[in-house]
């Protein structure tokens, strides 16, 4: 039946059933993303972030949350400057953390 | 000394509520949503308990809706309060006892506005003056309606005929609360148990046999939020409010939700139909949703009251599994007649969601 309105899509997180196998297998490669404590810092630098949401922040929270389709969206409009891994104040190599992930998506391309 | 600590704490988040003499003023829109409450609160205050309760045809709106809607200033809205204060004064009383949420949580952020600013209360004196020659004493003691009600759960445990049981088995039914946010979340420190513990409702189900649960979204908004629901462009936002407490509430499978707001039952009780007449979903058992009641029909089930006396027809979801959980004999024939067995209509049925 139309009622001329509709349910909005549920934004909530369910951390108990949530696949966290790609987070898990980046921090195996680069440590450091335990190391985030999404201060945003690499946002505010990004010389994209304004133009197409680009955000690693974003990126770390996505996974964890088993977000990957946003994830795999943001990737494509990185465009590797390492302008982030400059200014982050836990020094983790942002840029290596997006590498990796983008060679963890290629490998599993086809199951996303 | 842990005992005592927490005696201590939880004494600030209790309320003295006076005894006795109350100036009621009654809600815009329960009436025709749930006609049966406050005819049924005044009921069981006035001729149950015994309490001096007084209530004049003179007042209006306390212009809630309208404030909350964005379509009246404060000032307007406070001197609309200021004549249901002046009403009050003429008629003796000192205590006043809202039926509605927003009422309470108007009143509360009036008179607390006034305490803050006296040069406004000074300006609404005189407004009020020259609209209509009135002059009032601001209330001793605001309190909700539901306040009362738990004040006197115990004697209304007392005179109780029926049990929040289930009459078979002697389990506790388990009971949703849902607590109105102009009653906790405005001024938390007015309502009881604050925000952080409001046990209004749950003192009530624990007091007449019910266990309460707790499930996630226990505090989230009903999905009411005036604009989100009044403007339909924003309606599914108050849609999705909803659904998501349902969701919520859902795996703790509750034999009833209980509310002490206007806008909380009715939006609990009808977007049940709404929801399964869109997504196919209902939430109760075996296609039925889960009862929503006031806490003064509650009161009055308890009481022994007939169902269909107190408008309990009136009603969305199927009050009938509840009824047979708790034992409480009901005529189904006589669901849709009226005063003097008077025909009211039977409402189409829907075609999800079995009503009985």
């Amino acid at each position: 039946m139309d009622f001329g309105f509709s349910l909005s899509p549920s934004s909530a997180v369910n951390l108990d059933n949530t696949d966290m196998s790609l987070y898990e297998r980046l921090c195996e490669r680069e440590p450091g993303a335990k190391t985030c404590m999404a201060c945003g810092s690499c946002s505010a630098t990004c010389t994209v972030s304004a133009i197409n949401g680009m955000s690693v922040r974003k990126v770390i929270l996505g996974l964890q949350r088993g977000q990957f389709r946003d994830v795999e969206k943001m990737l494509s409009r990185c465009m590797l400057c390492g302008k982030c891994t400059m200014v982050c104040p836990r020094g983790i190599n942002t840029r290596h953390l997006i590498l990796e992930l983008c060679r963890l998506y290629g490998s599993k391309e086809g199951e996303l | 000394m842990i005992y005592q600590g927490k005696q201590k704490i939880w004494s600030d988040y209790q309320k003295d509520i006076p005894d006795d003499h109350w100036f009621y003023v009654r809600s815009c829109i329960r009436q025709s949503f749930f006609p049966g409450s406050e005819k049924f609160f005044m009921k069981i205050v006035r001729d149950d308990l015994g309490k001096d309760i007084y209530e004049t045809e003179h007042h209006t709106t306390c212009g809630g809706i309208a404030y909350h809607c964005d379509t009246i200033p404060q000032e307007t809205a406070m001197t609309i309060v200021a004549r249901q204060f002046a009403l009050m004064t003429e008629a003796g009383y000192e205590n006043l006892v809202a039926s509605c949420i927003t009422s309470f949580g108007n009143y509360c952020e009036t008179i607390e506005t006034w305490r803050e600013f006296p040069e406004l209360e000074a300006r609404v004196r005189e407004h009020l003056w020259k609209a209509c020659r009135r002059e009032f004493k601001v209330p001793k003691y605001v309190a909700h309606a539901s306040d009362l009600v738990y004040k006197f759960r115990n004697e209304i445990a007392a005179r109780a005929k029926f049990r929040l049981v289930d009459h078979e088995t002697g389990e506790p039914l388990r009971i949703v609360e849902h607590i109105g946010c102009h009653y906790s979340k405005m001024f938390p420190h007015k309502g009881v148990g604050g925000a952080e513990y409001p046990c209004v409702l749950s003192g009530m189900a624990e007091a007449w046999g019910g266990e309460v649960i707790d499930y996630p979204e226990r505090r989230h908004c009903c999905g009411f939020g005036f604009r989100q629901y009044l403007v339909r462009a924003n309606r599914g936002y108050s849609l999705s409010n909803t659904h998501k407490k349902f969701e919520s509430m859902e795996p703790y499978h509750p034999d009833c939700i209980i509310t002490n707001c206007p806008g909380c039952p009715f939006f609990l009780d009808r977007w049940q139909y709404v929801i399964s007449e869109m997504e196919g979903k209902t939430y109760g058992q075996d296609g039925h949703g889960i009862p929503v009641l006031t806490y003064e029909e509650l009161a009055a089930l308890v009481l022994g009251y007939d169902p269909w006396d107190m408008g309990l027809q009136i009603h969305q979801v199927g009050l009938e599994p509840l009824l047979d959980k708790m034992g409480v004999p009901y005529d189904p024939s006589k669901k849709y007649l009226g005063l003097n067995e008077k025909e009211i209509m039977k409402p189409g049925l829907p075609t999800v969601l079995k009503c009985c």
